[in-house]
């Protein structure tokens, strides 16, 4: 009962934090809005027992990754932005497919509900820090491995972009 | 489910109560003791030994005008001291305090956070600690943004740059605590240090304290957490020879007492953190003859002196250290603390590896 509750609710402000990062025309509201959306999803993953991927959310992605948002923001001092309300793109493609999303959302969550998975659901084992890091330096140590030299080749790369014009 | 709800909601007015009476006494232990160590005597004219100082501060702190600039951004400028305040009280409820305090025909756990039954703790305890920290920054940020005041937003992405660089060494001190206890839960790495040594030659009295095994470790996550919690010598976000008075520099009255009391709270919460990690937690010799009551009292006396020296030992650095500068707090932290922390890391594991 709590369970579904706090889904509901934290489901809510996630959506609500979405609709407003649209809605801002100041780009540090945008950003605060987008943690907000990371911060909710996070509560979402730990109702559905993924503890650690929850806690890493918040670290990595409202933590980390969104102050360097704020920092570019605060440091470039972004004004706000103009809505002239005449995009013709928005107008002839955005809307359809916003329509076809929200039908196809709609299609599967209440009308196709009877061959949808059930096991998906809280799984207190699979989420644990013992699972993941068994998962991570067991089955998926190569990908995991790449995928960390990967990230360093790119910070590589940014220092060596940054630096260019020194020498 | 609602009597567990009842309790934390009890637990947590008390601790909140209990956190912020401590952090208004550190106030005034820390005028006391820099002023002693700057051979004056701080505070004495309210009450005996100035003790009703920090009363009188808070009653000045609610009386005074609360200034809101006409320049500044308003929601944000507001919402700023109340993010770090909260941000800096949320995080006391993951911290362990004992455990169980048997209260007449009750037991309860001493910790917010504590499964219904009372004995278990959630598994990614230094985890949360770890986001709530890394949350925090946001905070310092916005308020030194929505002031609109060049020294305010210097501060604050000096404090934001910093407090992102310190907290890479800050986790990474902590895996080596993590790799010896095999665990992340608080309370499994307080009871782990409570086990005997695996060697003959440590006598069974010597407390297997991880600061023994760790103590780079130790001595990395001190000097990073004086970083994170932006006390001297590394309060360069609010270096008054050169910022005014740095990301609150517009605040005043109660807002600018918020921000007071999420430094000094997060004191706090770094001093516990050190406790249960390093220094055994709440454990400690405890007598047989006392009544049942005290005796349960006993091990939360002695978190609260290793706490309490840990505070001591900030302020001793408070009267001790100059400031750093800038470039060199970067560098001190991104290539000297950095590598020592991985190295630290590297060695551990292999003497885990060796051990099992």
């Amino acid at each position: 009962m709590l369970h579904l509750i706090l889904f509901f609710i934290f489901a809510a402000v996630c959506i609500a934090g979405a609709v407003n990062l649209l809605a801002q025309s100041h780009p540090i509201n945008s950003a605060l809005s987008l943690i907000v959306v990371m911060g909710s999803l996070a509560v979402l993953y730990l109702l559905l027992g993924a503890e650690f991927v929850a806690a890493i959310q918040i670290i990595i992605y409202a933590g980390a990754v969104m102050v360097l948002f704020i920092f570019v923001i605060m440091l470039l001092n972004a004004g706000i932005e103009e809505h002239s309300g005449k995009s013709y793109v928005a107008w002839f493609i955005g809307i359809p497919s916003v329509t076809v999303l929200v039908g196809l959302a709609v299609y599967s969550l209440v009308l196709y509900q009877e061959n949808s998975d059930p096991a998906i659901g809280p799984e207190p084992i699979l989420g644990s820090v013992q699972a993941i890091a068994h998962l991570l330096f067991g089955k998926f140590l190569l990908p995991f491995e790449v995928t960390s030299v990967l990230i360093l080749i790119a910070i590589m790369g940014a220092v060596v972009l940054a630096r260019r014009g020194e020498s | 489910m609602l009597t567990y709800i009842v309790i934390a909601a009890i637990k947590s007015v008390v601790l909140i109560h209990v956190l912020l009476g401590a952090v208004a006494y550190t106030v005034w232990l820390e005028r006391k003791v820099v002023g002693h160590m700057q051979n004056r005597w701080g505070p004495t004219r309210v009450g005996p030994f100035g003790l009703l100082q920090p009363i009188a501060d808070g009653v000045k702190f609610i009386l005074k005008e609360d200034l809101t600039p006409p320049h500044v951004y308003k929601p944000l400028f507001i919402l700023a001291p109340m993010l770090s305040v909260v941000l800096a009280l949320t995080s006391i409820a993951i911290i362990p305090l004992g455990n169980q305090l048997p209260l007449g025909r009750w037991t309860t756990a001493l910790q917010i956070t504590s499964s219904p039954a009372g004995t278990g703790d959630i598994n990614i305890g230094l985890l949360i600690l770890l986001g709530v920290t890394s949350i925090a920054v946001y905070g310092i940020a916005l308020a030194g943004w929505s002031s609109n005041n060049k020294y305010s937003l210097l501060g604050s992405l000096r404090a934001s740059a910093q407090m992102i660089s310190y907290e890479l060494s800050l986790g990474l001190s902590l895996v080596g605590v993590l790799l010896l206890a095999g665990s992340l839960s608080l309370r499994e790495i307080v009871t782990a240090q409570s086990r005997s040594y695996d060697f003959r030659w440590i006598p069974a009295w010597f407390p297997h304290w991880y600061v023994f095994p760790q103590l780079i470790a130790f001595f990395i996550y001190l000097i990073s957490a004086y970083a994170e919690t932006n006390r001297i010598p590394f309060d360069l976000p609010e270096a008054e020879t050169e910022l005014v008075a740095g990301y609150h520099t517009e605040y005043s009255a109660m807002k600018f007492a918020m921000f007071f009391m999420a430094e000094y709270a997060n004191m706090f919460t770094v001093a516990c953190v050190a406790t249960l990690l390093f220094f055994g937690g709440w454990s400690g010799p405890v007598p047989k003859f006392l009544p049942p009551l005290v005796q349960a009292f006993v091990p939360l006396f002695w978190f609260a002196i290793k706490v309490l020296a840990f505070i001591f030992v900030y302020i001793w650095v408070r009267g001790t250290l100059p400031r750093f500068r800038y470039d060199q707090l970067m560098a001190f932290g991104w290539k000297f603390l950095l590598p020592l922390a991985i190295a630290n890391i590297i060695i551990t594991s292999l003497f885990v590896a060796w051990l099992s």
